[in-house]
């Protein structure tokens, strides 16, 4: 029985992306919203951060498919959020025969291949066109037979089906179909491949022999501003996450810094549980009618709930998802701009992964918990798109490395890191030579340092990894797929929950959807 | 997550499907018609001699039963209580060392899983015995408690000492602290220098015992038994599984497995069963914060329940086996006999019946339509039967303490 009245109607628990998304949409339909942000600086992963004296950067460097419906109905641009323009992608070949991706066209390759890309961009962009409605949404619950959950899948059926015939079944041919057999299919160049491939597969444990979810991640990402071009905001990401907190404390919404949450405190009786707020590392009891989490499942469920408070079947699947990350951080605060071989001005995304199956071994390696013998990666100069991340003439390069192992073997020693790290910086220098002597601090985060800096299980992009068996109406697993949770009161607003990662903001959109609807 | 060493040994003889129990060597000499059977494994009498001698041994001298196959697990731990709670439907906080009870536990949709007794041995250390292997289930519901959950099924040698005269016969047998023991109490004895642990516990609804040693102690257990019987002094015979069947049921005690389908053996959609559909809501405590089962079981407590196993009692002197059950002679099928056993002392077919009630009502009539041989001829009766709130036999003397001795 409770006898007062809870402080907050909600309290969002992480503010990340997809907290801050979710408390803003609450905040401003009235709600009374406490946001609880463990370190000093909001974001979550796209929290900026000063790496050296005067250089600054987020684990997410750049947007790519960050949801044009939010900044609108939340007015970010007013709010000080300007996106950015889009970036090439450049796959870096070492005899300077680069492969530059734009949105329409591509560089570099044959005539054939580059008709070949116009067909493939417009059948995906037909894709994504029928998908792009189904991720601001919530998923049926498997079974129900609510009309609006019957909606949704009627919805998906007849989206599914106005594709005509033969771009249906073209599209349930190749949903599930790895990368490489994509690629083969379409295209002769082998570094046109591994570049297009890319963004199927990284922040995942796929690679381009893996059948299961990479389309549907590219198709996901393209429904972005860009068509999933990364892009750095005007002022860098620190201008969207400043914009959404500016909407929520224009709303009157809280953000706390330094308050990790140990606890979402569970109170039962003879009525079943509910949940009534949390508690703070520091034993502040906090109460709330609601109780939203932005941190990963299995962290707010086997951490912050306890089992005891969970089915053991639940637990156990809850248990069972995989949130091992395989993407490293490089960070390298430079002297100046460093000259990549063959490129005027290195401002566009940088792939170094001179064929799928480089791709492919880099993970192999790390499937079987080693550190890549010839890592593979994507890496920009941010400070080429937003001055105010490195002191006036100077640079800083940040890259994400695939695929790096969370759990190596033997464990991340110091050692271990640094011959990483010196690999990684090895591997740059091959397409720009004057780079170790631009160099005046270097930092490498693996999915370790991740998980550990910013309380995300496993280092995850995804919080838990985005495949066929953890998407959509599965994500992150049944009874736990509509934002709702099993305990009543607990819900969930994170990259764990449909439609997933990346700085999209659709988990955080959908479960003040969610939430709201269901008042 | 706790640790469980498996035993990847070859067995010594793999003609020998059954493998023996610490007793058998002794079983063997009271079982002249070889009518075995496995039970989890274990060579097991069905009927050991003549099944009427059994069955009397049990409600009107002293039986012997071989129970060392029943599957146990021993949890031990400091959250072995947390997790003891989350698993079964009952509060068990409050079930002191020294006491046993009765549990069932549920999966997260609230069916049954099992039943089985629970031991609490000593403070925080726990042994709870099942009708089937479950030691996947522990090990999954061990998730993030700091439990061990050891099977020790084949560990430990187990006799189960049932009837009136079972109190006289283990006292004389040596035997000590059974004139104070409690119905579902536990307690330690020495025998000929060996430890053996007596808990006042059965399948019976009679006056009876269980009697747990290491495997090591099993024939002088035995012997210091059988010899009262060699030397005259009293009546004692071994009974297979037949007879334990007819009491069973007279004591109103289900059967996983035979009255209803466990949930983990479930396939089809509402073949498995909750506790109130099995006429246990009472094991159901929704007072202690959480179960597994408990969200789903709150909501079927809310809906007029759909179908019960009770005990039936079905007039006449057929057999009522596998009948069907209807609303009236010829009317509408309402469900099933499970179970069903002639009570040679009640003088009456008692069964253990699945049956559909209707706006969360019993049917106002039951009858049974009985198909019968004489003679190698098929015939078809009806008969009349009477849903029993309470076990069909009961007995003051199962709660006397100290029992009467003889």
């Amino acid at each position: 029985m409770r006898v007062n009245l809870p402080q907050y109607d909600n309290i969002i628990i992480g503010a990340g992306h997809n907290g801050l998304v979710c408390a803003a949409y609450l905040a401003k339909k009235g709600q009374s919203v406490l946001v609880l942000e463990a370190s000093d600086t909001l974001g979550g992963l796209a929290a900026t951060r000063e790496f050296y004296p005067g250089y600054k950067i987020a684990v997410a460097h750049s947007l790519s498919h960050f949801s044009p419906q939010i900044v609108s109905d939340l007015n970010l641009t007013d709010h000080g959020f300007k996106s950015g323009a889009p970036m090439p992608t450049i796959g870096l070949d070492l005899q300077g025969k680069h492969v530059v991706v734009t949105r329409d066209t591509v560089r570099g390759v044959t005539d054939k291949d580059a008709s070949s890309y116009t067909d493939y961009l417009q059948l995906l962009e037909r894709f994504a066109n029928m998908l792009s409605p189904f991720w601001l949404k919530t998923m049926p619950r498997i079974g129900s037979k609510k009309l609006k959950d019957l909606t949704t899948f009627a919805q998906l059926g007849l989206k599914l089906r106005l594709l005509g015939k033969e771009d249906m079944g073209e599209f349930m041919r190749v949903a599930t179909l790895p990368a490489r057999d994509l690629m083969d299919e379409n295209f002769d160049n082998d570094l046109l491949k591994a570049v297009l491939s890319w963004d199927g597969l990284i922040g995942s444990k796929m690679a381009p022999r893996s059948p299961n979810a990479t389309v549907l991640a590219m198709l996901y990402r393209m429904s972005g501003e860009h068509n999933g071009a990364s892009s750095i905001p005007q002022g860098g990401i620190e201008s969207l996450i400043n914009a959404l907190h500016q909407v929520i404390a224009t709303a009157g919404g809280q953000v706390q810094r330094h308050s990790p949450v140990a606890k979402i405190n569970v109170q039962g009786d003879s009525n079943g549980l509910q949940a009534t707020g949390v508690e703070l590392a520091d034993g502040t009891v906090l109460t709330a009618g609601r109780v939203i989490s932005s941190a990963d499942p299995k962290r707010t469920f086997l951490q912050l709930v306890g089992v005891e408070n969970l089915e053991i079947e639940f637990s156990n699947r809850i248990n069972r998802l995989r949130s091992d990350g395989y993407v490293a951080k490089l960070h390298l605060a430079l002297d100046g701009l460093p000259h990549f071989n063959g490129i005027d001005i290195p401002d566009g995304r940088m792939i170094i992964a001179p064929k799928m199956d480089s791709i492919e071994f880099a993970f192999d390696n790390a499937k079987y918990g080693e550190s890549p013998e010839q890592p593979v990666m994507e890496m920009m100069l941010p400070s080429l798109r937003d001055a105010s991340l490195a002191p006036e003439g100077k640079h800083l390069l940040s890259a994400h490395i695939m695929y790096v192992p969370h759990s190596l073997k033997g464990g991340w020693t110091a050692q271990a890191k640094a011959s990483l790290q010196e690999l990684v910086i090895d591997t740059i220098a091959q397409y720009a030579p004057e780079l170790r002597q631009q160099i005046i601090h270097a930092e490498l985060l693996t999915p370790e340092d991740i998980e550990r800096s910013h309380h995300v299980t496993g280092g995850h992009w995804h919080h838990t990894e985005l495949s066929m068996d953890q998407m959509l109406m599965m994500r992150p697993t049944y009874e736990a797929a509509q934002y709702s949770t099993p305990i009543p009161g607990l819900f969930l607003c994170g990259a764990g929950s449909h439609p997933g990662g990346g700085l999209m903001g659709g988990p955080g959109h959908n479960a003040a959807r969610h939430i709201l609807g269901a008042k | 997550m706790s640790k469980q060493a498996i035993d990847l040994t070859p067995q010594p003889n793999f003609r020998q499907v059954l493998q023996p129990t610490p007793f058998h060597q002794r079983m063997v000499e009271h079982c002249p018609i070889q009518n075995w059977m496995s039970w989890n494994g274990y060579q097991t009498p069905r009927v050991c001699d003549q099944l009427a001698s059994e069955y009397f041994a049990i409600r009107s001298t002293c039986s012997v039963m071989d129970l060392t196959p029943m599957e146990k697990y021993r949890i031990i731990g400091p959250d072995a209580v947390k997790f003891l709670n989350r698993l079964v439907t009952r509060d068990i906080s409050g079930l002191k060392p020294g006491r046993v009870t009765y549990v069932i536990w549920c999966n997260d949709e609230g069916k049954v899983l099992d039943d089985g007794t629970l031991f609490h041995l000593e403070q925080g250390d726990y042994r709870l015995c099942a009708q089937h292997h479950q030691l996947d289930w522990l090990l999954l519901s061990s998730l993030g408690m700091d439990v061990s959950i050891e099977e020790e099924t084949h560990n430990i040698a187990a006799l189960s000492v049932q009837g009136p005269t079972s109190f006289s016969v283990l006292s004389a047998a040596g035997l000590q602290g059974l004139d104070t023991l409690k119905p579902f109490g536990i307690c330690q004895s020495v025998l000929h220098g060996f430890d053996v642990t007596i808990s006042r516990t059965g399948f019976t609804g009679d006056l009876g015992y269980e009697l747990w040693v290491d495997p090591s102690n099993g024939l002088a257990l035995w012997d210091a038994i059988f010899m009262l019987k060699d030397n005259g002094l009293f009546d004692i015979r071994t009974i297979g599984l037949s007879a334990l069947e007819m009491v069973r049921i007279e004591a109103g005690f289900i059967m996983p497995g035979d009255d209803f389908n466990t949930a983990e053996s479930t396939i089809r959609a509402d073949h498995d069963r909750s506790p109130y559909e099995l006429g246990l809501g009472w094991l159901v405590d929704f007072d202690k914060p959480y179960f597994t089962g408990k969200r789903a079981l709150i909501h079927e407590y809310s809906q007029p329940i759909a179908r019960r196993l009770v005990k039936l009692q079905v007039e006449g002197n057929k057999p009522p086996a596998d009948s069907f059950l209807y609303d009236g002679k010829g009317g509408r099928r309402i469900g099933t006999i499970k179970s069903h056993s002639w009570s040679p002392i009640l003088k009456t077919n008692v069964c253990m019946a699945d049956i559909e009630y209707r706006n969360g009502l019993p049917p106002g009539e039951i009858w049974a339509e009985i198909y019968y041989q004489k003679e190698l001829e098929w015939r078809a009766t009806w008969a009349k039967c009477s849903v029993s709130e309470k076990p069909f036999w009961v007995h003051p003397r199962r709660l006397a303490t100290p029992p009467q001795a003889f």
